[in-house]
């Protein structure tokens, strides 16, 4: 489905800054597969997610989403195949909009947005349900502005608007890395409810270790712009914390254990 | 006694310019409440509905025709601003500078001379401030239409994504909306609202003069935060929230008028103005502030 071809990217190119983040990184997904993908800060891990999306360019390598080529499209013409969601809750919504305006704008996510209602009454009755059966206490709130949800309430909503139109791969930018922990989990388990219904291709990254093994087929871990271990099958599904960190430290071939990791 | 009956005497007046403005005002509201982008277009782009609107008139052009020139007009200098932010990359305030900066001279061009005078004697004129009731009547029923196509149109879906870029650039992009084409859209329909303010103002007045615009930014400023801090607890309706901008633009005229009335020189007018709109845009930064302190005293007792 996703076929990553060595892109690479430098950030500040030519400066004392420059940061070279995604080096000759190359990883093929397939259909309905679900990735954790790990690491510590600077890795690279939002970086790949963004070059995915399209947020800006890479400066070499291909990247494919079912068959399209889309190393060259602008972020906004890549959304019609991909869904997102951010770390930031403030950044998946339109606060100032109601819920249900959010969900419409999703809900016309890759098609032309011409004079015709902006939603319909139809809509409003399957958004309804669809926020019920997320149990979210948001069913009777359709009009209530996106501003006035708590966190883990604009994440669960920006999850649904990102799965409202099936994404040909789903985007997950440590969604619940700004949650506490009890909101953390009922998110994580919305993200499942969702990923499941539809069998959806998903890049997930955490910060998470439990999260990163206990979710999804497949992990990766990324180093110094490098996916450093990949972890599919039977192997990932007997994976442990420990093995985890072994496995980290081999392939980066120093102990340094980014705290964060370790802490989580 | 007297100073009462001179000042209900400038209330029509005062409501008309208040009426037209508030169509400058709603563009205003378009660009800085709904898109974000504080535009400084508004200054040229008045001005240039107005030279356009003269200039047809005074060759035969019927009055109706020249007025949907001059919204194009000023549409085209909203596009302009558009092109300097969108595809050149230039800081939203300075496009709209730059582009006020040149319409100077293309507003000159156009009048060919720096003022252009269209008297209502020679011309059937749709406004005028010799006969201010019906000027009030006409401009309501100008607002008013504009209100009810704005309503719909910002409830269409193009009219949503224009306000979702203006929310939240990063949301709209990941659903697919090209925040540049809905910026471009927005300054577009703003500035021609504002040509059409001018056309309607440069009949009202007779005249056009190319320092017709200067200020017009902190007028329609002023009129969208008096609208804002008037009725925002009671108008939360869009149609009712663009009703509560052009009064706004009225209550502006009204003390503009009663300052006038209590002997205010008019060369003081404009510092005058901006001392004003600073206040009225201080008003929800103190509100703000104030709730905030309130609402961590209440924070420490209910701890």
């Amino acid at each position: 489905m996703l076929d990553i071809r060595e892109i690479n990217k430098t950030f500040n190119p030519g400066t004392i800054n420059a940061n070279h983040a995604l080096k000759d990184l190359s990883l093929h997904l397939a259909d309905g597969e679900s990735v954790a993908v790990i690491g510590g800060n600077g890795a690279g891990k939002s970086t790949l997610l963004n070059a995915v999306a399209g947020v800006w360019s890479v400066d070499s390598g291909s990247i494919h989403l079912g068959g399209v080529d889309m190393t060259h499209l602008p972020e906004y013409k890549r959304a019609k195949y991909i869904g997102r969601v951010f770390q930031d809750p403030m950044m998946g919504t339109a606060a100032n909009m109601q819920i249900e305006e959010n969900l419409a704008l999703a809900a016309r996510r890759g098609e032309h947005r011409g004079l015709r209602l902006g939603i319909t009454r139809a809509e409003r009755e399957q958004f309804r349900e669809m926020l019920r059966i997320l149990d979210l206490g948001l069913e009777n709130r359709l009009t209530d502005k996106a501003g006035l949800l708590s966190g883990g309430q604009r994440q669960a909503l920006t999850l649904l608007m990102a799965t409202l139109r099936k994404p040909r791969l789903l985007l997950l930018d440590e969604h619940t890395a700004a949650l506490d922990p009890k909101t953390a989990a009922k998110v994580m388990e919305v993200t499942r409810t969702l990923v499941n219904q539809d069998r959806l291709t998903t890049l997930m990254i955490t910060h998470n270790m439990r999260d990163a093994i206990e979710y999804g087929d497949r992990l990766l871990m990324m180093y110094n712009g490098h996916i450093v271990v990949d972890v599919s099958g039977e192997e990932k599904k007997h994976l442990t914390v420990e093995q985890l960190l072994n496995l980290f430290s081999q392939a980066s071939g120093s102990d340094e254990v980014d705290d964060k990791l370790v802490l989580s | 006694m007297s100073f009462l009956v001179s000042l209900l005497k400038m209330l029509p007046d005062a409501a008309a310019q208040g009426l037209i403005w508030g169509i400058l005002a709603i563009g205003v509201f378009i660009t800085y409440k709904l898109l974000d982008f504080s535009d400084l277009t508004v200054d040229g782009s008045i001005c240039t509905g107005g030279a356009v609107a003269a200039l047809l008139i005074l060759n035969g052009v019927p009055v109706a025709l020249a007025m949907v020139a001059a919204f194009f007009a000023g549409a085209l200098a909203g596009l302009l601003t558009a092109i300097l932010h969108t595809r050149m990359g230039i800081p939203p305030i300075l496009s709209g500078i730059l582009t006020q900066l040149a319409l100077y001279s293309i507003n000159l061009r156009i009048m060919g001379k720096s003022m252009l005078a269209v008297s209502v004697d020679k011309f059937d004129l749709l406004v005028s401030v010799r006969n201010q009731q019906t000027s009030c009547l006409v401009a309501l029923v100008f607002v008013a239409a504009i209100i009810a196509v704005l309503y719909w149109f910002f409830g269409t879906e193009l009219g949503c994504a224009i306000r979702a870029t203006g929310a939240n650039g990063n949301m709209s992009r990941a659903q697919g909306i090209n925040t540049d084409t809905m910026k471009l859209a927005g300054l577009v329909l703003s500035n021609g609202l504002v040509g059409l303010s001018g056309a309607l103002y440069t009949q009202y007045l007779g005249s056009v003069t190319v320092n017709m615009g200067r200020g017009a930014i902190v007028i329609g400023l002023a009129a969208v935060i008096i609208g804002e801090v008037l009725f925002s607890k009671i108008f939360r309706n869009f149609a009712l929230r663009l009703a509560g901008v052009v009064i706004g633009a009225i209550a502006y005229y009204v003390v503009i008028a009663l300052v006038i009335q209590m002997g205010l020189n008019t060369d003081d007018l404009k510092l005058f103005s901006a001392a004003f709109v600073a206040l009225a845009l201080y008003i929800p930064h103190w509100r703000a502030n104030y709730a905030g302190k309130a609402l961590q005293k209440g924070e420490k007792n209910h701890a």
